[in-house]
């Protein structure tokens, strides 16, 4: 592949550059990637072993999305529109928390740009402190498992419905574990002008405590159980959904994690795994996710 | 030791000299009898080390040893399992 290169630094097994790579063959590499500070910058660009092959840059940890806006806006005035889509590459940390003011200042002006958050669920390159994509009940460096918490007690933030709400043309989730996917709706993103908010589950081997193919199965069981629903949002309105047949019960997502483990005999546990199969109930009947049975 | 360029320019496809192989405890075998070349293995792979190859009308994938960390992705989307992990000989643990 001449977009993104072996050697790069990631763990064995990770699903960033899954995700990446699939969304630079979609693009055949005609973009301009910007990078918010994350796992993907530390393991892609390191001064000397850069593994990208397409024109990147890289800023700061909160402002991907107005770089990608003032290169948008610079390739419009000097004419050059044709020669590349732009694409911002951010962890969940950068586009929930930390850059949620910028990027919602882009979607508002809604520049021409490709927003995908790779979303592994916490802040994963400095050791796994929870971030508004964090799922409930998962232990994390800054919500311990002990006598009285029982991991992080909010809810995941709904990243998903925030940018349906600024009223932006494309908004999608995928998944690592589904690459076709990925391409298909990043091929899909860019039939339409302004901005794009794809949502990719990239699992992480270390923060979730997984192995090397543990990883993409704990992704493939988070679509299965209906705790990350493939959607596909056009101009507001709900269009396409991956459907899912035998939904599984949240379980056997959370107990092949190390990340969820304490669940299983915390006292306050069994409350929560019923408040995340709730959840995953939530979604299936929100977005009609279960095939009905004849 | 980094050697740093004038105006430390950064060229692309550097990582290339990183050879992560020796990372992986494990690597993967490929039946090239069950392999059918879908490509679901070059699709996955977070290393990019997967080249499927065509020969004599049959395809079928080709690891590149050199970059492959062993995280046995590969193995697990195979549809027809014809991937199998091997355990590097210098870790196999001799039992007596």
């Amino acid at each position: 592949m001449k977009y993104f290169s072996s050697g790069h630094g990631a763990c064995p097994g990770c699903g960033l550059p899954i995700a990446v790579k699939n969304v630079l063959q979609a693009l055949d590499g005609k973009c301009f990637v910007v990078n918010s500070t994350g796992c993907l910058e530390i393991i892609s660009s390191q001064y000397g072993k850069s593994a990208w092959g397409v024109p990147y840059i890289h800023s700061l940890f909160e402002n991907a999305a107005p770089v990608a806006a003032g290169i948008e806006a610079a390739l419009r005035a000097l004419g050059r529109k044709d020669e590349g889509h732009v694409v911002v590459f951010a962890g969940d940390g950068a586009t929930a928390d930390i850059g949620f003011g910028c990027l919602s200042g882009v979607m508002d002006r809604n520049h021409d740009i490709i927003y995908i958050c790779l979303d592994n669920e916490a802040y994963q390159n400095t050791g796994h402190q929870q971030s508004g994509l964090t799922p409930m009940g998962e232990a994390t460096t800054t919500t311990p498992v002990g006598k009285l918490m029982p991991g992080k007690l909010g809810k995941k933030k709904d990243m998903v419905s925030i940018a349906v709400a600024h009223g932006i043309p494309y908004v999608a989730t995928s998944s690592s574990a589904f690459p076709a996917d990925i391409r298909r709706k990043v091929k899909r993103a860019l039939e339409f002008e302004g901005t794009k908010y794809i949502q990719i589950h990239s699992p992480c081997v270390t923060g979730w405590g997984v192995d090397g193919k543990g990883g993409i199965i704990a992704a493939k069981l988070a679509v299965e159980t209906g705790l990350y629903p493939l959607v596909e949002f056009e101009y507001g309105k709900l269009t396409r959904v991956r459907k899912i047949k035998d939904r599984k019960p949240v379980e056997e997502y959370l107990k092949i994690q190390r990340r969820f483990r304490h669940l299983f005999k915390h006292p306050m546990g069994k409350q929560i795994i019923e408040e995340l199969q709730r959840i995953a109930d939530e979604n299936a009947r929100k977005y009609g996710l279960d095939v009905e049975k004849k | 030791m980094i050697e740093i360029t004038i105006g430390a320019i950064s060229r692309p496809m550097e990582a290339k000299k990183n050879k992560t192989g020796d990372w992986g405890t494990e690597y993967p075998i490929v039946d090239v009898e069950k392999c059918s070349g879908c490509r679901s293995c070059e699709m996955f792979c977070p290393d990019l080390c997967v080249e499927v190859v065509k020969e004599n009308k049959k395809k079928y994938a080709v690891f590149n040893y050199d970059y492959c960390k062993g995280c046995g992705v590969c193995a697990f989307v195979c549809p027809e399992n014809a991937i199998r992990m091997e355990v590097k000989e210098i870790y196999k643990l001799e039992v007596e």
